[in-house]
Parts: structure tokens; C-alpha cells; sequence
């Protein structure tokens, strides 16, 4: 089970925040900064794993990053997940976003957290992998924007009516 | 005008959208919560809007804040609002802000149940996506109940885009409401099989995380996943499979039998360093669930091994870690083949990354030899000294002494060097872990008595150097060794170059800054040493010296005797007003140091931890039984305590305590009334029990002594058994002390000898001496301490809740079908959403009257069943279990009476769930057994008896497992045809409650094999139940231990045999080192391992406890088949009581029957007419007399006890046919009338023949 995925930048400011438990929004924000803490002291050139400790769940939780430019990605995770998989879906994610958003920069996922959220429905649902084809994400999530933009042409129209 | 303000107001609220409310935080840096709450504001105006898409605007911006860490529930309601928005946009947005912000204590939720089902049915299948994405966040235990059986109609969706959806979300269903999860399972299990790749690795995933918590529920799926794991091409469902067999396999070593070669050809094969990963890791699960029985393990140890080395060396830094945590799990059973690989692990040590470096470490553990542990440790000082953070040097620590003290120090060769390390380590600044290494101090110098002198020479230099250690007050952890300096210098004082000079130190006023606990032990230590100190002063002629020192003591105490700490102050004026008496009387010229060294006079000795436990309980003595009789709980003692005495009076005069004197009598009583009368609050008579030990005869020799834990205190005595580990310590203590004298001239070691490179080199393994053997007491734990895995579980784990047996409910006989009680609810009006089986209506009607009674019948055979499981796993197991079937009975009971209202209708579905994978199941033994349908089909009947429980207690377990004899063709044929299908549940219902009468027999095993298919060729109506029968036979037997055997042939190899043998351990004691002989014949010979002698026996490979049995196989070679056999045999093994052990030997005669040679082999009519007509075969035939029971049966136990199987039969006359393991065909033609049976056989063997049909008629001769 994915218990948290996490993606802040570089100075700990979360870009999207996704819980499949549920914590109130003091200790979210804790998590964020504990693992922002974590993560950012390590080498580039260290392993990607990191046992979360206190943070969620305790031992048998790991923390599965990947730093790219300016965000990292950080899944909190149980035993039950393959690390090295995990890793594989984060680089799916991403490159999932990039296909997006077209060369996918931080400022994409500062304004657009609601479409980011809406690529990771369809890769994770409630904490656990949906879907690793990465065509086979684009091809929901383009649909779903197709029929967002249908009726936001409709929307448009009636607000220009006005 | 006011119109235009308005409309602009409203344009530029609405303007103000996500990006916009991003955009003005990034430009309100300074300000940010100012901005925020304004924000905030607007958007509780927007919210107020009727405009639908104003509000999702709004609760889009929420959705944001609350990434932020605002607190966003306020707005709840308005979520559910947009939720309900007809268009996709805005549904969206509000499940996407539930999704991030709802949970089970959100009241509006229950406003959403209509909703999210109106959704879940929606046409649009991105509706009925966004619906599950956002309920499988915020599911509670009202909406998984509620909307549980409209998810399970959505796995059976077109669109497997839904499908996927809707099965993964079944895990949170099954969490939140575990009912669902009988009712949903088997339609779950189908989606393993879902054409859609997507939808089948939902359908892993979810088993996979339902199985990781009660792996032992989802045993039976096992060929499935293993099916799946040798076609599915998905990595990603392959690791899960492979991730999900490493939980089962510790449940059944069969299992991992099975895997190791696909999963070693995977290694082998794969290039997705993700799978290989997750096969080593299953391998290594495989292997240490499997005992060493299997030779050829080194192999993929080997493999294992090379594989991670290969990670490890890898410069992919994940991989390295990965490999070093695999690793770690090879090292707890094989930690030889890790020790190899020393090299690359010590260099993992030096890596620059950190997780690594951890992982390096739990693996030197393992690696420490007696030759390399001063290398290692050396090496893991530099690191301590290096290491930056204090985590990581805390870690290093506690690894430093783990790995030192390890195995009761197994590895130490020389103790002062020990010592020195643990002093270097004090030298730690801001160390958490002072109290560890004080610990280790303590524990050395107390039980290793050679190093006291050594070690008090180390303690007096730093308590010398204390202020070093003190230094800074804010990380006083280091302090703590500071207390076992004290007491060590203290205790052993006689060992003391300068003493005064260290009574000096523990005396200097800078010692009031340390912890109370350590002040206290300071001072008493104080008073210890100024005895010796006297002791030694008062031989010189001068006898100021003395005086000086009682002088200063006399000085410096009152110090202490002001301190806060209560403890201190105690000690110190107590030896404080006893130094000044000491002066006194050394002032009048008296000899005091005699006396004052009496105080602490006689040795401390540590006790083991356990050696409470240990005192033995003498004979006679009933530790349970009360003394008195218990005082009635109702009445108040206080009020007649005469009363209570009168009428204990009887009670002593019983047999055991006859000898006690009636004065003694009185005077006890005398004594309690005097108790009591003094004691307001006595409440219940409860007579010391000590008194009784001590009183009663016969038992004067218990040492009642108060033994404390902890190591420092006086004892008193000790156990008995101590004090045999104690002398052995003393011998080897000599032997040791010599041989240090050697070393020590060799090495002329400095005082602070670490700096030095210590040289162990030349010495080799075996010259180091041995191991100082400390005191612990090596006695095996009393069973009953056995640690329970219970407690490690959380009681709060709601995955306790899905612990659901679910085999049951996959059996085409459903022993449990689905209770009413356990559909999932439907609403009223609403057709039941699931499809159903074509069950006839006519016999659930029948069925649903018996249904109380057979349900009865059925938890009792589940009951069973799990007895037999239960012998496999551990009490604790058990108990769980029982309790989960407490909690089932309950439903079932609890369920009955509100089903009905509901469903009535439903009623029908029960008995019919869908069967067609049914077979797999119950044939899980069947698969595990490893070799090809037909000739195993007796040979899984042999597993499945000897899994039947031998022991009287259930001994009609075995139907459930007897099913695998039924080949899968015919069975799954069978349940095409409801008619028939019908016909054998109701046979069996009978079978079953004949069953539960019968429960004087043993091993009998239930031929369903031959009864069904007598059933399904022939056309008999009306069939009587078959009486059990089993295979297994009795071998030999004797007081201790029972064996019965049951000989099968093995078909791949037309020259072997199979001797299935269960042991039984009759006695009390524990059986071990069970070796089984035979004495070979020219003809039949035992197989043994490569390398062994003809006359060698086979080592059994287990052990048995008291009471329980277990089974073994041997195989053996045979040349001729057409002739039975005798070998003689013998079984030897020691019987190992509490004390003693004796060497028993049982001997026994192996009856090879030429019916053993015979395979169960179906055929069929046309087949055996050809065969009849080829005129090859030479015939004979037999006639038995006075046979006096139905046809039915008669067939069965020749199918049964002799392996044939029928290939047609018509009213009163069959055919049955079987082959021998060197392919002979024997033919049967049996007819019956009256009480005559003849049976006409042909064979292309004659006097193969001749001897089955003598077998034959033998078997009904005896009936």
C-alpha cells in the first residue's frame, strides 16, 4: 500500500500533497516538513530508500524518493510494495506529466495541482497502483480533459453571452 | 449602477480562479496569511452564490488551501454540493476536494450515499471513475456497507476501464465493512482471470494485500497465482505474486518446493532488476521455510548469494541497498554462505550513504568470527570516531557491543581487550547509550573473574577521570558508566592498586553534580572501599594511616548526607555515623577492620535471568491447589472471621498436611487471628504459601530465596540449577587464566591496549580458547513460555477483521455456503445485483429447512479441519482461530433472524455459488503433491490423510481433504450437470453426519475417489453412505511410538516405491534422532543419500514432541512387482525426558502388496473393450462367499484399498480396470448376486494376478 505521496521543491514548499489516510491538516503539513527535512539532507548520489521512522506508520514504512531538478517525489511506503517498482512508477509519473504538460516544469504543478491530481487518479487509487501503462493513462486522462472541454466551451459561451 | 458594482464584483471573483489565487501568493510573499484569509473570504461569498460553477471555482481554490495546510471542512457541505453537479467539470473538482479533505468523522457524508450510487450507475464511465477515485479515499463503514453490492455489480462492468476501478476498490470496502468480504470473494477470484491485463493486476493486488495479513485464508489460491506467475508477462503483477508466495510459503514448505524452480528460472531470466529482486527475496522466504531436508538448497542459497553480490556490487547505489537487505535475511539461516562475502560487506561499510552503512552493519552481526572480531570492531571504531551524525554513532554503539556480546560473548578472546573498548567508548561525547555500556562493564567484571583485576585497575582511572566524562552536564548520558566504575571498584576492591587514592576520587565534592542513582552508589562504594582500605592498613604498624582515612571519610560524607536525592542521604548518614564509631573505637587502639569488612563480606553472584522460573517444583506439591479453602466471596471476613476458621478447620486436616503438629497448627492460626484482627483492610485469607513450603515435610530443601534481577544486590542462594553452570564457569575460569598468562607474556600488551593492532592472526579457530562460558542458564524455555505472536499484533489492525476463511466457500459441496445474513445489503426495491448460478430452485427449497442442523454439522468439520491445520502452526495460531470461528457462529446466529425480512427471496442463491473453479481448490494438496494427474491421485490421497489428524481428537477430519482424489476432468464435468451435482451434496450432507457418529476410528480415509465415480459411469440411484475407510496401516507399535504406513507406487518411475510412514509419539517425552532401517532385500531396496553404506539407516527428519505426529516418506527400489514382499526393518531413536535420555528401538515388517504396485488409472469403455479383445492377457477369476454389503461399497473398497477405479457398471456387475507401475493391465468383471461376488480378472501378468485377486478376497475376508 502507497500510504502518501508527496511532491515538494526544493525548499520544502509542497507542490502536491496526496494522503490515502487521513490526518488533520496540522500534522499533513508536519509530515511535509519532516520528510522535506529527510530527503533534502541526502547526496545526490545515495540510494532512493529511506526508512520513514516515526513519520507514517512506523518501521515497516519506507520513504521512496526521486529528485528531479527542482521537485522531489516522495512515496511513503509499506513492505507489501517493491521498492525498485515503486521507483519505476515515479519515473512513469513523471514522465506521464511531462507528456501533459509538455516539458513539464514546477511552475506546471504550482498552477495546475488540480490536473496533477487528476494524472494521479489514474495511476493510484486509494493507496494502491492502478495502472503503469503510461499510454493507457494519457489515453484517460486526455479523455476526461476532452469532455472537461466540452463543456467548458458551453460554459464559455454562456459567459460571454452575458 | 448598484447592478453594474455588482456584476463587477461577481466577474471579478469569478475571474479570480486557481491560478489567479496562486499567482497572489506568490506576489503576497511578506503577507501571505493576510492574503490567504482574505482569500478565505471571498471564497465563503462565492460559495454563497447559486451559480454552481462560481462554487466549484471556489472549492477548486479550497482544494489548494488545504495543500497548504488550511483547514478547509468547514466548507464540506458545499463540496457535497458540487460533488452532485450533473457535469463531469465540477464533479471533478468536488470529489477530487472530498477526496483530499473527508474522512470517517465527516458528518456530511452520510448525505452522500445516494449521490456517489446515483454516479456509481452513471452512463458516462468517467462519472462512475471519478465516483470510485474519490470514494476510495474518504469510504466509511456506512457507504462501504451501503454501496458494497453496487461496486460488486460494477467488477462485472464492459468497460474493464471500470472494472479495474471497481475491484481495487474492494479492498477498502473489505476494510471498512469485512462482511463483504465472503459474498464478494469468489466474483473477485474470477477477475485474477479478467481478459484485461489491468483488471487482473487489480485483482493481484487487492488478493495480494488481503493475503500479506491472513496469508493462511488464501492458501487454496495458490495454484492459481502460480498459474498466473508462469503466464502473466506483467512485471508488475509478477512481483506481486512473487511478493504474495514469500508470506505463504512459510504455511506450507510443499509450496515452496514447488516455486523454487520457476522462481530460480526467472532469476535466471529476467532482465527487470525489479522481478529479480523479488524472486531472490521469495527464494531466501522459500528457503528458510523449508528444513534442511532438501540436498540440493546450497544450490540456490549459492544463487541467491551471487545474485545479491552482484547488486551489492552494483554501483547503482538502490541496488546496493536492496542487496544488503536481502542479504540480512540469507544471514539469519545461512549465515555461512553470507560470511564469504566479507570483503564486499566491510567495504559497504565506508560508503558515503548512509541508509548503506546501516544496512553494512546489521549484516557484520552475522560475519564476526573469533579471528576477525578485533579486526571488525577496530574497524567499526575508526568509524565511530569519523561518524558525524549521532544517530548514525549511536547506531554504531549499540552494533559495536551487540556484535561483541553476542551469544554470551562467544566471540571474545580476550577481555581486557573488551574492556578497553568499552572504556574508549565512553569517551563518546553525547552518546545516548551510557547506560548500555555501564551495563556491559558490570556484566563482564562480574562474570568474567579473571578480568576483575584488569577491569577495577580501568574503573579507578575513570573515576579518576570523571571530570572528563561530567564535563558536560547537558549530554550526561555518559555519566551512567560512572555507576558501574563505582560499584565495580567498590565490589572488587581488593583488586585495587591505590585504593585511597580512588576512594579519594569517589569522594570529591564535584560528585554531588551527578544523578542521584549514581551518588547512592557512589557512597556506598565508598564504604566498601574503606573497609578493604582498613582492612589493609590495619596489618602496618602505623596506625595513623587508618585514622587518616576515616578522617577523611568522616569529612567528605557530610556532603552527601546533605543531598536532595533520598537514597543518597540515607546511605551516606548511616555510614556516616558508622565511620564515626569505627573512629571512635580506632582511637581506643581497637581492631575494627575485621568486623567492618563483615558488611560486605561473601560474593555476588548474577543470577540468570530466569532462574525463578527454574526451582523446580518439588513432588507432591500442588502449586494450584489451595491451601485453604477459599473464603465464599459474599461474605465479609471482616464480619466473622471465627466463621472462616471453624470451617477451615477440615481442610487442614487433609492427607498432605497430616504431619503437621497440631500445635503448630494452633499457633498459626493463633498468629493469622492475630493478623487479622490488627490488619483493618485484610480482606481475603490467603495464608503465605511460603510458611506452607517451609512447614510442610518434605520439601525443607526448596531454597526459598528472593532472587532480584537486577545484578548488583546481595543473593542470598541460589537455584539449583545455577549452581552447576556456576561450577562449570569456575573450571573453565582456571583454564582460561592460564592461558592468559601465556598470551600475555606473548603479546606484552599495553595497559590501554586498543591502540595497538591486536594480532590474532596466527592463532587458528580451534586454538582460541574456548569461550568464556557466563552464566546463563542453557535450559530449554518451559513450552508454555514460548513467545506468542500475539502480542506483537495490533489490536487495531483492521485486517484482523478480514482474517475470513474463504476456502470454504469455493467448495462445490460448500460447507459453509453464504449465509443470508452475510449478502451484502441491497436496497429494497432493487433486484438482487448479482447473477445468479443455475441452481435449482426445488433443492434450495429442501435445503433451507435442514439448514440450522447442517450448518451445526458443517462448523463442526470446519473445526476439525482446523485442528489439522493447527497442528502445523503454533498454539497461537489456534487460539485466533478459534476465536475468528467464535465470531462467524455469531454472525451466523446473530444473521438469521433480520435476513429474512430482507431477502427472502435470495434465499435460493445460497447453496449455488458459482463451482466451476471449485475443483482447484480442494485440490490445492492435489497440486502441491507435485506430479501428473492420474498416478497421483493416491498419492495426494496419502497427504491429505496423513494431514488428517492421526490423534483421536479429530479423527474425521479428512473428507475435506480427500477430495483431490478425484481427477479435475471428471469433477469439473460433474459440476456441469446440476443433477448430478445434486445427487453428491446431498450424499455428502449424509457422508457427513455419518461421519460426525464415527469417531472411534483413526486413520480411515474417506473414498470419495471411488464412490463418485462408481456414481458417475454407473446409474445408481439411491446410494448408501460409504463407512470410512483408510489406507494406512499399522507397522509397528511400542509405548512411546506408533507408526503407520501406507505404500503407494510411483508411476514416472516404473521402480520405485513410496512408503508414506506417520509417526506418533505415544509417551510424555520428547522423541529425537529417529533413524529408520531396512533391511534390504535383493529385491526391494531402500533409497538412501549418495555416499552412505547399504546398511545405513535414514535419519527422519524431525523430532516429536509429546502427543504428536508427523510423517515421513521413504522410497524405495523394487525390481520384480509381481510378488508381494517382507522387509524387516527397524526404527531406533532417544527418548529424551527432563532428565535423563534413553536409546529405544522399535522393530517392524514392511508389507509390499502387489496391490501397492497398482495405479489408480481411469479408462475408458471402449478402451477396456479393446483391451479385453486384444487376447493378450492370461485370466483367472475369484469367488467371494458371504459378502454382506451393497454393491456400492463393495466397489469402493476395491477402487480404495486396491486402486482401481470403474470404468462402467451396470445394476449389479462392473468393470474396474488399474495398471501397475510397470504398466500391466489388470481387468476386473465383479458381479454380485445374493451374498456370492465373483470376480473375473485378466492380466497380462498371471502371477501378478494371482496375488492381487488373493489380496482382493483377503481385504473382504477380513470384513
Amino acid at each position: 500500500m502507497i500510504k502518501a505521496i508527496l511532491i515538494f521543491n526544493n525548499h520544502g514548499k509542497p507542490r502536491l500533497s496526496k494522503f490515502y489516510e487521513h490526518y488533520n491538516e496540522d500534522t499533513e503539513q508536519q509530515i511535509i516538513r519532516e520528510t522535506f527535512h529527510l530527503v533534502s539532507k541526502r547526496d545526490e548520489n545515495v540510494c532512493n530508500f529511506l526508512e520513514g521512522g516515526m513519520l507514517i506508520g512506523g518501521s515497516d514504512y519506507k520513504l521512496i524518493y526521486r529528485h528531479y531538478a527542482t521537485l522531489y517525489f516522495v512515496f511513503c511506503v509499506d513492505s507489501s510494495e517493491s521498492e525498485l517498482g515503486i521507483l519505476d512508477l515515479i519515473q512513469v509519473f513523471v514522465e506521464t506529466l511531462d507528456k501533459c504538460f509538455e516539458n513539464v516544469c514546477e511552475l506546471d504543478l504550482i498552477f495546475h495541482v488540480d490536473k496533477v491530481h487528476n494524472i494521479l487518479a489514474e495511476m493510484v487509487m486509494g493507496g494502491m497502483v492502478l495502472e503503469t501503462n503510461m499510454n493507457e493513462i494519457i489515453t484517460q486522462v486526455d479523455a476526461q480533459n476532452k469532455m472537461e472541454k466540452s463543456e467548458t466551451f458551453i460554459f464559455q459561451s454562456t459567459r460571454q453571452d452575458r | 449602477m448598484a447592478l453594474k458594482i455588482v456584476k463587477g464584483s461577481i466577474d471579478r471573483m469569478f475571474d479570480k480562479n486557481l491560478q489567479d489565487l496562486v499567482r497572489g501568493i506568490r506576489n503576497h510573499k511578506e503577507d501571505e496569511a493576510k492574503y490567504i484569509s482574505t482569500c478565505i473570504d471571498e471564497i465563503k461569498q462565492e460559495l454563497k452564490q447559486d451559480n454552481i460553477a462560481v462554487k466549484a471555482n471556489a472549492v477548486c481554490k479550497l482544494t489548494y488551501l488545504q495543500m497548504l495546510g488550511y483547514d478547509v471542512s468547514w466548507a464540506a457541505f458545499n463540496i457535497v454540493e458540487v460533488m452532485s453537479s450533473s457535469k463531469f467539470t465540477y464533479k471533478r473538482i468536488g470529489y477530487l476536494a472530498a477526496s483530499q479533505c473527508f474522512h470517517e468523522n465527516t458528518d456530511v457524508i452520510m448525505l452522500t450515499t445516494n449521490q456517489i450510487r446515483k454516479d456509481l450507475s452513471s452512463p458516462n464511465q468517467y462519472d462512475t471513475g471519478v465516483a470510485l477515485t474519490g470514494l476510495s479515499c474518504f469510504v466509511t463503514p456506512d457507504l462501504a456497507r451501503d454501496l458494497a453490492n453496487d461496486i460488486m455489480t460494477l467488477m462485472s462492468h464492459t468497460k474493464p476501464y471500470i472494472r479495474k476501478k471497481a475491484v481495487l476498490i474492494m479492498y477498502k470496502v473489505f476494510l471498512k465493512y469485512p462482511e463483504s468480504l465472503r459474498p464478494a470473494f469468489p466474483r473477485l477470484k474470477e477477475k485474477l482471470e479478467d481478459p484485461d491485463p489491468g483488471v487482473q493486476s487489480a485483482a493481484v493486488n487487492v488478493i495480494c494485500e488481503l493475503a500479506r495479513r491472513n496469508p493462511k485464508n488464501y492458501l487454496s489460491l495458490a495454484p492459481l497465482f502460480f498459474k498466473l506467475m508462469t503466464s502473466s508477462t506483467n512485471n508488475w503483477v509478477l512481483i506481486k505474486i512473487i511478493k504474495l508466495f514469500g508470506a505463504l510459503t512459510p504455511l506450507e514448505p510443499r509450496l515452496g518446493k514447488k516455486l523454487i524452480e520457476p522462481l530460480t528460472n526467472l532469476i535466471h531470466s529476467t532482465s527487470a532488476m525489479s522481478l529479480l529482486y523479488e524472486c531472490v527475496n521469495t527464494v531466501i522466504a522459500v528457503l528458510i521455510s523449508l528444513s534442511s531436508g532438501m540436498p540440493n538448497h546450497s544450490a540456490s542459497i549459492q544463487l541467491c548469494v551471487q545474485k545479491l553480490r552482484i547488486l551489492i556490487e552494483d554501483s547503482d547505489q538502490n541496488l546496493k541497498y536492496l542487496g544488503l537487505l536481502a542479504m540480512s535475511k540469507i544471514l539469519k539461516t545461512h549465515p555461512k554462505s553470507v560470511q564469504s562475502h566479507k570483503d564486499l560487506i566491510l567495504q559497504c561499510l565506508d560508503d558515503k550513504d548512509e541508509s548503506i552503512r546501516l544496512r553494512a552493519l546489521d549484516l557484520l552481526y552475522g560475519m564476526v568470527s573469533k579471528k576477525n572480531l578485533m579486526e571488525i570492531v577496530k574497524k567499526l571504531m575508526i568509524h565511530v570516531d569519523k561518524a558525524e551524525g549521532t544517530t548514525y554513532r549511536d547506531e554504531l554503539l549499540t552494533k559495536i557491543i551487540d556484535i561483541c556480546s553476542q551469544s554470551n560473548y562467544q566471540y571474545i578472546t580476550n577481555f581486557e581487550w573488551y574492556i578497553s573498548i568499552l572504556v574508549e567508548l565512553t569517551r563518546l561525547e553525547g552518546t545516548r547509550h551510557g547506560h548500555l555500556i555501564a551495563s556491559q562493564m558490570l556484566d563482564v567484571a562480574i562474570r568474567v573473574k579473571a578480568i576483575r583485576v584488569f577491569a577495577v585497575a580501568q574503573m579507578a582511572t575513570l573515576l579518576d577521570n570523571a571530570h572528563l566524562l561530567t564535563g558536560n552536564m547537558q549530554r550526561n548520558g555518559i555519566c551512567e558508566v560512572l555507576y558501574a566504575a563505582a560499584w565495580i571498584c567498590g565490589e572488587f576492591s581488593e583488586h585495587l592498586e591505590n585504593p585511597v587514592q580512588t576512594l579519594e576520587a569517589m569522594l570529591r565534592p564535584k560528585v554531588a553534580t551527578l544523578p542521584g542513582h549514581i551518588q547512592a552508589v557512589y557512597v556506598q562504594n565508598a564504604a566498601k572501599l574503606f573497609a578493604t582500605i582498613l582492612k589493609n592498613q590495619e596489618g602496618n604498624t602505623d596506625s595513623t594511616a587508618a585514622q587518616e582515612t576515616s578522617q577523611m571519610m568522616i569529612d567528605r560524607l557530610p556532603l552527601f548526607v546533605q543531598s536532595a536525592n533520598l537514597e543518597v542521604q540515607e546511605r551516606a548518614s548511616c555510614i556516616l555515623q558508622l565511620v564515626k564509631y569505627i573512629q571512635k573505637l580506632q582511637q581506643k587502639d581497637v581492631e575494627v577492620a575485621e568486623e567492618v569488612s563483615a558488611l560486605f563480606a561473601g560474593e555476588l553472584n548474577p543470577v540468570a535471568p530466569k532462574a525463578q522460573k527454574k526451582v523446580p517444583v518439588p513432588e507432591g506439591l500442588d502449586l494450584d491447589a489451595w491451601i485453604n479453602e477459599p473464603p465464599s466471596e459474599s461474605e465479609s471476613e471482616d464480619e466473622q472471621p471465627k466463621a472462616i476458621f471453624t470451617k477451615e478447620e477440615p481442610k487442614h486436616s487433609r492427607p498432605r498436611h497430616t504431619e503437621v503438629d497440631e500445635k503448630e497448627l494452633a499457633r498459626r492460626r493463633e498468629a493469622r487471628k492475630q493478623e487479622q484482627a490488627n490488619n483493618p483492610f485484610y480482606i481475603k485469607a490467603s495464608p503465605s504459601s511460603q510458611k506452607v513450603y517451609q512447614e510442610a515435610p518434605g520439601v525443607e530443601h526448596i531454597p526459598v530465596v528472593q532472587i532480584d534481577l537486577s545484578v548488583p544486590l546481595k543473593v542470598p542462594g541460589l537455584p539449583m540449577s545455577d549452581q552447576y553452570v556456576k561450577l562449570e564457569e569456575e573450571r573453565r575460569q582456571k583454564e582460561r587464566a592460564e592461558k592468559k598468562k601465556k598470551e600475555k607474556k606473548k603479546r606484552k600488551e599495553k595497559r590501554s591496549g586498543r591502540g595497538k593492532k591486536h594480532d590474532s592472526g596466527p592463532e587458528s579457530e580451534e586454538d582460541i580458547t574456548p569461550a568464556h562460558v557466563v552464566d546463563i542458564v542453557t535450559e530449554e524455555m518451559p513450552e508454555n513460555a514460548l513467545p506468542s505472536d500475539d502480542d506483537d499484533k495490533d489490536p487495531n489492525d483492521p485486517h484482523k477483521a478480514l482474517d475470513i476463511d474463504l476456502d470454504n466457500l469455493l467448495e462445490t459441496t460448500a460447507r459453509r455456503p453464504l449465509a443470508d445474513s452475510e449478502k451484502l445489503p441491497v436496497r429494497s426495491h432493487r433486484a438482487a445485483g448479482a447473477p445468479k448460478s443455475p441452481a435449482e430452485d426445488g433443492e434450495a427449497e429442501n435445503a433451507t429447512p435442514q439448514e440450522p442442523k447442517k450448518k451445526s454439522s458443517k462448523e463442526k468439520r470446519d473445526k476439525k479441519k482446523d485442528k489439522e491445520r493447527d497442528r502445523k502452526r503454533s498454539k497461537e495460531e489456534k487460539k485466533k482461530k478459534k476465536h475468528k470461528r467464535e465470531e462467524k457462529e455469531e454472525d451466523l446466529l446473530g444473521g438469521q433472524a433480520e435476513e429474512a425480512a430482507v431477502q427472502s427471496e435470495e434465499t435460493k442463491e445460497v447453496e449455488a455459488q458459482p463451482s466451476s473453479t471449485s475443483a482447484e481448490v480442494s485440490d490445492l494438496d492435489f497440486w502441491l503433491s507435485n506430479a501428473p494427474v492420474p498416478s497421483n491421485t493416491q498419492e495426494a490421497a496419502t497427504v491429505a490423510a496423513a494431514e488428517a489428524d492421526p490423534a483421536p481428537e479429530a479423527p474425521a477430519g479428512t473428507a475435506a481433504d480427500s477430495e483431490p482424489e478425484e481427477p479435475k476432468d471428471t469433477e469439473t464435468e460433474e459440476s456441469k450437470s446440476s443433477k448430478h451435482k445434486k445427487k453428491k451434496q446431498k450424499k455428502e450432507k449424509e457422508e457427513k453426519e455419518k461421519k460426525k457418529k464415527k469417531k472411534h476410528h483413526h486413520h480411515h480415509h474417506h473414498s470419495d475417489g471411488g464412490g463418485e465415480e462408481s456414481v458417475q459411469n454407473g446409474t445408481v440411484e439411491e446410494e448408501e453412505p460409504l463407512p470410512p475407510m483408510s489406507n494406512y496401516c499399522l507397522l509397528a507399535e511400542n509405548s512411546y511410538i506408533k507408526m503407520v504406513c501406507d505404500i503407494q507406487g510411483n508411476l514416472q518411475d516404473g521402480s520405485q516405491v513410496v512408503v508414506s510412514v506417520i509417526f506418533e509419539n505415544k509417551s510424555d517425552s520428547f522423541l529425537k534422532s529417529m533413524e529408520f532401517n531396512v533391511l534390504d532385500s535383493l529385491n526391494s531396496k531402500l533409497q538412501r543419500p549418495e555416499g552412505s553404506g547399504p546398511h545405513d539407516g535414514l535419519t527422519v527428519p524431525f523430532q516429536l514432541p509429546p502427543g504428536v505426529s508427523n510423517e515421513a516418506r521413504f522410497v524405495f527400489t523394487v525390481q520384480s512387482i509381481v510378488m508381494p514382499q517382507k522387509l524387516k526393518g527397524t526404527l531406533t531413536f532417544i527418548v529424551k525426558n527432563e532428565d535423563s535420555s534413553t536409546h529405544e528401538k522399535l522393530d517392524f515388517k514392511l508389507h509390499f502388496t502387489c496391490t501397492s504396485y497398482l495405479i489408480t488409472t481411469p479408462c475408458y469403455s471402449d478402451a477396456f473393450a479393446k483391451l479385453l479383445e486384444s487376447g493378450d492377457l492370461k485370466s483367472s477369476s475369484v469367488r467371494l462367499e458371504g459378502v454382506n454389503m451393497p454393491f456400492h461399497h463393495l466397489l469402493a473398497r476395491i477402487c480404495f484399498h486396491h486402486h482401481f477405479s470403474v470404468v462402467e457398471r451396470i445394476n449389479s456387475c462392473a468393470s474396474m480396470y488399474s495398471r501397475s507401475i510397470q504398466g500391466h493391465h489388470v481387468c476386473l468383471l465383479v458381479k454380485t448376486s445374493a451374498q456370492t461376488v465373483s470376480i473375473d480378472a485378466k492380466c497380462d501378468e498371471p502371477t501378478l494376478l494371482g496375488n492381487v485377486l488373493d489380496e482382493i478376497k483377503q481385504t473382504f475376508s477380513q470384513c
